[in-house]
């Protein structure tokens, strides 16, 4: 018999979908059950008590839970959130209830000893329930109490060689996808872009320096698979200078049926003869590409790297050979102004160690942020509240076309004093030898 | 800038503010600073948290910074 009865969460279980309802009342049983003995830190009925309390919620249309506290670990000023209830006589298992963020692996590659050892460190000293992964990547940790939160940050950092993430006005954890270790897609090397700033700007992840949160994500190409573009409020998406390459024989046997398409992705329906006029040329957003007389060009100065033509046949096209990345900035979520999706600052640099041209940019947006940001103003909201201009200005890059996003709306131009010959200043005097008063 | 001038700058102005408030952005240290930079000041202050003078409340979102023990949340958490 559950602890409280939950009708209306009970209702989320009856649909299609995996439910959380469904796994917090597995966990709320395993850990009555507690065969493998665990001495349990935190309270054992702690997922009975979140059930309660999100039931009650329910019920009364308004959260139960107050926002944020002094929680942390000696020294960081992120990755843990605090979180209280105020029900704590109702619902004492969740009287605290912390999240912890912990720094996921590179292109969030596991063995099963890691993942063996941190369920295990959550059933002891946690509630046993995860979210693999927080939008921003982290592992986060779901639920446990102040006193835990030492403890828990010595084993994650002495046993098991991992750190906290970031929250707050931090440097939020740096994600990437799995690039060069799996994808030939990849223009450069993700994890170790991800990895080499990760480590050197480890102030800034655990130490509040800024006015907002601050995100980076790494994309090996513009598939974007860590979805950069929209999430990261300085996105790298690699991308190449040259051509795209050709394979001729695998584009006829493309054409020919005798290699699926999108490496058989689609494979679950049957779609028709693959149509390649259909399917790749027409559907270029640029329309830089032809197939005539069976054979495929490319305008490559018009193509824009989407990708679609090399999704849809990887072996025959494959990204060209002079590999970089473009910098992208100031994506964020609706909260102010609504969503935004990066804009193209940097269109190519090359991604070499010790990527002090990349540190170059980042530390000119910090700075300037720093000193022109308002409290809780994203990086996205000050570059629209002072102008792409500004931006530029203060990342000392020179404005090129694909900076343009529209043609101009506003007619009038105006110099700057350093624009013009001489400046302001005019001699009165010379002025009046021309123009009489 | 002065360690130690900084810090006093620093504990003044909290101490001006206890009356009314217990928390403060990054932003409003920076002001105390004209002719520093933000960076210096974000170091000042971060050192102060580390030496246990100051602590920071985080919503999760954003980091505030206070004196220690100062305002309510400790008590009413029953966390000190
Ligand atoms: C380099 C010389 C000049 C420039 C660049 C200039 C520019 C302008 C501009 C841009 C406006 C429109 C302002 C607005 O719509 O808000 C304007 C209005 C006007 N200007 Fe000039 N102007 C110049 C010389 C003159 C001269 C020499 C006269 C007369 C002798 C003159 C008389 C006027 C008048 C009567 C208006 C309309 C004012 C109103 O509607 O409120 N301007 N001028
Ligand atoms: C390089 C020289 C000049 C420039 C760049 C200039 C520019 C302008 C501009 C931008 C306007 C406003 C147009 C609008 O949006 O309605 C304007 C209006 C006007 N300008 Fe000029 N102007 C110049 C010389 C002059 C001179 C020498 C005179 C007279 C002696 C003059 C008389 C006027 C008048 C009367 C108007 C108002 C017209 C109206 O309101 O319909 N402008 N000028
Ligand atoms: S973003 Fe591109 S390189 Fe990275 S995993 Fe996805 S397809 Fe591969
Ligand atoms: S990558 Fe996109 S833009 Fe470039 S040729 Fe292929 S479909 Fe066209």
């Amino acid at each position: 018999m559950a602890k409280h009865a939950t009708p209306l969460l009970d209702q989320l279980e009856s649909g299609p979908w995996p439910s959380f309802v469904s796994d917090l009342k597995q966990e709320a049983e395993s850990r009555a059950k507690n065969e493998k003995g665990v001495e349990h830190q935190i309270p054992q009925d702690v997922c009975e008590d979140i059930l309660g309390i999100l039931e009650l919620s329910y019920k009364h249309g308004r959260t139960h839970w107050k926002h944020g506290g002094i929680v942390g670990v000696f020294g960081y000023g992120g990755g843990v959130i605090g979180r209280y209830c105020d029900q704590p006589e109702m619902f004492p298992g969740v009287a605290h209830f912390h999240t912890l963020r912990i720094n996921q692996p590179g292109g969030k590659f596991y063995n099963t000893k890691f993942l063996r050892q941190l369920c295990d460190l959550w059933d002891f000293r946690g509630s046993g329930m995860t979210n693999m992964h927080g939008s921003t990547g982290d592992i986060v940790l779901l639920g446990t109490t102040t006193p835990q939160l030492e403890e828990i940050f010595h084993t994650i950092t002495h046993d098991m060689n991992q750190d906290l993430g970031g929250s707050g006005s931090n440097l939020r954890t740096p994600s990437d996808c799995i690039g060069q270790a799996r994808c030939e897609y990849a223009c450069y090397d993700t994890q170790d872009l991800c990895y080499a700033l990760t480590m050197e700007y480890q102030d800034e992840l655990h130490r509040p320096a800024f006015p907002y949160k601050f995100k980076f994500k790494f994309d090996g190409c513009p598939n974007c698979c860590v979805a950069s573009i929209a999430r990261s409020d300085m996105s790298f998406i690699g991308t190449w200078k040259d051509d795209i390459r050709i394979d001729k024989k695998a584009v006829a046997a493309y054409v020919g049926g005798e290699i699926p398409p999108n490496a058989g992705a689609h494979s679950g329906r049957d779609w028709g003869k693959f149509d390649i006029v259909k399917e790749v040329i027409n559907l270029c957003p640029t329309k830089c590409m032809s197939y005539e007389g069976g054979k495929l060009s490319i305008n490559n100065r018009e193509c824009t790297r989407c990708m679609h033509c090399i999704n849809v046949m990887p072996q025959a096209l494959r990204i060209g050979n002079e590999k970089g990345v473009s910098i992208l900035v100031g994506a964020k979520a609706p909260i102010l102004d609504g969503a935004q999706m990066g804009s193209l600052l940097v269109p190519f640099v090359k991604v070499e160690e010790p990527y002090d041209k990349i540190k170059e940019v980042i530390e000119a947006i910090w700075d300037w942020w720093m000193e022109e940001g308002k409290n809780r103003e994203r990086l996205g909201e000050l570059i629209k509240r002072q102008g792409f201009q500004k931006l530029l200005e203060a990342t000392g890059i020179k404005a090129i076309p694909q900076h343009v996003k529209e043609p101009r709306t506003n007619p009038y131009i105006f110099w700057k004093e350093d624009e013009v010959k001489g400046g302001w200043d005019r001699d009165i005097n010379e002025f009046r030898k021309h123009h009489q008063r | 800038m002065d360690k130690e001038a900084g810090q006093k700058t620093v504990l003044d102005f909290l101490k001006k503010k206890s009356k009314s408030k217990s928390k403060f952005y990054l932003k409003d240290f920076n002001a105390l600073f004209p002719e520093d930079k933000p960076r210096v000041v974000k170091n000042l202050v971060n050192q102060m948290v580390q030496e246990e003078i100051l602590e920071y409340w985080s919503s999760g979102s954003t980091t505030l910074y206070g004196k220690k023990g100062a305002g309510k949340q400790a008590a009413a958490e029953h966390e000190d």
